[in-house]
């Protein structure tokens, strides 16, 4: 018999059920809710008459939506703090725990799940947001779905879902100084474009994917999306097992060590087939940066912005848009060009090995004066943490302040909007036309990187101040 | 609960043809503050359509008299970006009732079939085919035929088939929903439950 990929592994244990010619009843292991994506679903279920089925196994708390100042205050925004509250109103009448505004464990949704222990791996998670692929970094069948998604799944523990197809990327080798895990998704998406996994779950894997930290995997995973991917995962390892030891919600004692056995097990086989095998030479990584208006308009920072010449015919109509969008030029060197903001946070880059790459850079420096700087932790254990070792210290005397956590500029729903024209480089996910605010203009980089032009005031190589 | 019936639409067409739209066009987050499923067509493609002063942009096509009807045509890799539903609603509630591309996002394409919203996805060649046919003749009718998953230029009679997963195409052209679906097989799932570790 074939060998099985890990994604089949996982993805086969939960199927209840299959339709013929049509979707799998897939049984969903956690879920997660948050204010925006979740009110609608509510509404359908007691529309039907119908009740949560499983609320032990749904987790929520409001991110997008909060303010990250003064969050023992009520939220200023009418309809803001109306939606923040429904999610409470709703999870109080259905029996589902909040992590609530104030909370110890309150922070970006994919930054608290795997910082409690709820993920582990070999589970199905899902969540009404595209980002629930960085729960993939454990070993576990993450993705984003709808509302009426998060309807089903609140009614039923199960969701309806067409089999995905498997792609292997391999990234090899070792890194090169200032080359962190951000650069190497924003490098894989680059190569593979916005659109180059929908269809597919991807699987991460070779040598330089298994030296990264948890939180070095979770940045990998979370953007799988920006290829087109529903989720991409990667197989459990000692690294795994030893970060979630200990969390709130992970097994204890004689039941941790049976779960590791299980978790062993949980990788592809010799043999296993993908639809889809990529392999790069992490070497060939540098630190990256986007000009354009999607995640796949990638470039080398000490390079250039693409020629006229280098743009297949059928992208140049697209490519120019986002040009005159951006206020760019084909060709154009992409070091050297001013910045104003500089926001580092989001459930891509917001976690504590984040923070503490920022710090280390900017120790014994000082903020640019034209820039503007939002540092906003993923979760308020991630705060608590930042400030016991030190590291709001170390920011404050940069010139730099920490906020409270939320998604914050990252989708700018809140307060914490990129002003119209201004340039921000961003340790985000998305540099779509106005994600930071109307006409904000973003480019996506790594926590180094970000400090780095922080400091600058303008686009720069990390490696040149290292 | 279900959706609406879905079977043949003949309309004109609005043409989009731009590649890469993402729900943050569609639908800003801004938008998203609303607890119920109504009113997001008001702010379709808000920032396209509306210029800082609230005020219709006259080159963007929803501002343009000379477009109308319930298929939306747009170029490809539509939809991609963030989960949220509101895309397919703001879509639908705006009008539509059909997405015309030459290829779709995973997670919008699920979205609009469990709204009634129906993605057609076909070739580049028959997408060019289409917007050249538009650009001709603003008021040109289109068919689909979910039926017979066929998609038809009225004028030229030039045809195309497209693909859709049988088990969502009776929800369609039923207005099945899902998740009464998934209800109605309660026993499967707690017995499943039962093996779980």
């Amino acid at each position: 018999m074939a060998g099985k990929t890990l994604f089949d592994k996982i993805w086969d244990a939960h199927v209840v059920d299959e339709i013929e010619g049509g979707p799998s009843v897939l049984y969903i292991d956690k879920h997660l809710i948050h204010e925006v994506t979740s009110p609608q679903a509510f509404a359908g279920i007691e529309k039907r008459g119908a009740r949560v089925l499983r609320p032990e196994k749904t987790v929520a708390t409001p991110d997008h939506n909060v303010p990250t100042i003064d969050q023992h205050l009520a939220i200023k925004d009418q309809l803001s703090r109306f939606q923040v509250n429904k999610l409470t109103e709703n999870c109080e009448k259905h029996g589902i725990t909040l992590y609530g505004l104030g909370h110890p464990f309150q922070g970006i949704v994919h930054v608290i799940g795997p910082e409690l222990g709820i993920t582990q791996p070999g589970m199905t998670m899902v969540c009404g947001d595209s980002h629930t692929s960085t729960h993939g970094a454990f070993g576990s069948v993450a993705f984003g779905i709808g509302t009426s998604e998060v309807e089903m799944v609140l009614a039923t523990q199960c969701i309806l879902q067409p089999k995905p197809k498997k792609m292997r990327i391999n990234v090899e080798g070792e890194l090169t100084k200032g080359v962190t895990a951000k650069d190497i998704i924003l490098y894989i998406i680059s190569k593979i474009t916005a659109s180059g996994g929908t269809g597919y779950f991807i699987e991460y894997a070779g040598s330089a994917i298994r030296s990264l930290s948890m939180e070095g995997r979770m940045t990998i995973c979370n953007m799988s999306i920006e290829s087109g991917a529903r989720g991409g995962l990667i197989a459990p390892d000692q690294t795994t097992f030893d970060y979630i030891k200990g969390k709130a919600f992970a097994p204890k004692g004689a039941d941790f060590d049976e779960a590791v056995e299980r978790w062993k097990k949980l990788h592809s086989d010799a043999g296993a087939k993908f639809d889809l095998e990529l392999t790069y030479d992490a070497a060939d990584i540098e630190p990256m940066i986007t000009y354009g208006t999607n995640p796949g308009m990638g470039a080398k920072i000490n390079g250039h912005i693409p020629r006229e010449s280098e743009i297949e015919k059928s992208n140049l109509a697209t490519f120019k848009k986002s040009m005159e969008y951006m206020g760019f030029s084909a060709g154009d060197e992409i070091i050297g060009k001013a910045v104003d903001y500089v926001f580092v946070g989001s459930c891509t880059n917001g976690r504590i090995e984040d923070l503490r790459e920022v710090a280390e850079f900017v120790k014994g420096r000082k903020k640019a004066e034209n820039v503007t700087a939002w540092i906003v932790p993923g979760s308020r254990q991630v705060e608590k943490q930042a400030i016991e070792e030190g590291i709001t210290e170390v920011l404050e005397a940069a010139g730099f302040k920490l906020r409270q956590p939320g998604c914050s500029a990252c989708l700018a729903m809140n307060d914490d909007k990129i002003p119209e024209g201004k340039l921000a480089v961003s340790t985000s996910n998305r540099n779509f036309e106005g994600r930071q605010g109307p006409g904000a203009k973003t480019m996506l980089a790594s926590p180094l990187t970000a400090a780095a032009v922080a400091v600058t005031g303008k686009i720069v190589d990390p490696r040149t101040l290292l | 609960m279900s959706i609406d019936k879905f079977n043949t639409i003949e309309s004109s067409a609005v043409p989009l043809p731009i590649e890469n739209v993402d729900t943050d066009q569609i639908i800003p987050a801004r938008f998203l503050k609303a607890t119920t499923r109504d009113g997001f067509g008001q702010n379709l493609f808000r920032d396209w359509r509306y210029d800082k002063q609230d005020q219709p942009k006259s080159d963007f096509v929803l501002n343009q008299e000379k477009y109308s009807g319930t298929i939306l045509v747009a170029g490809k890799n539509f939809g991609s970006g963030s989960s949220r539903e509101h895309a397919a609603w703001a879509i639908f509630d705006y009008g539509f009732k059909v997405v015309v591309s030459s290829f779709f996002a995973d997670i919008f394409k699920n979205n609009a079939l469990n709204n009634g919203l129906l993605p057609v996805q076909i070739s580049e060649a028959f997408l060019d085919k289409i917007f050249e046919a538009i650009e001709l003749d603003a008021n040109t009718k289109i068919k689909v035929d979910l039926q017979n998953q066929e998609i038809k230029l009225m004028a030229s009679g030039e045809k195309e088939s497209f693909d859709i997963n049988p088990y969502k195409k009776e929800c369609m052209l039923n207005g099945y929903d899902d998740i009464d679906y998934l209800m109605s097989i309660r026993e499967k799932i707690e017995n499943f439950e039962q093996n779980l570790v």
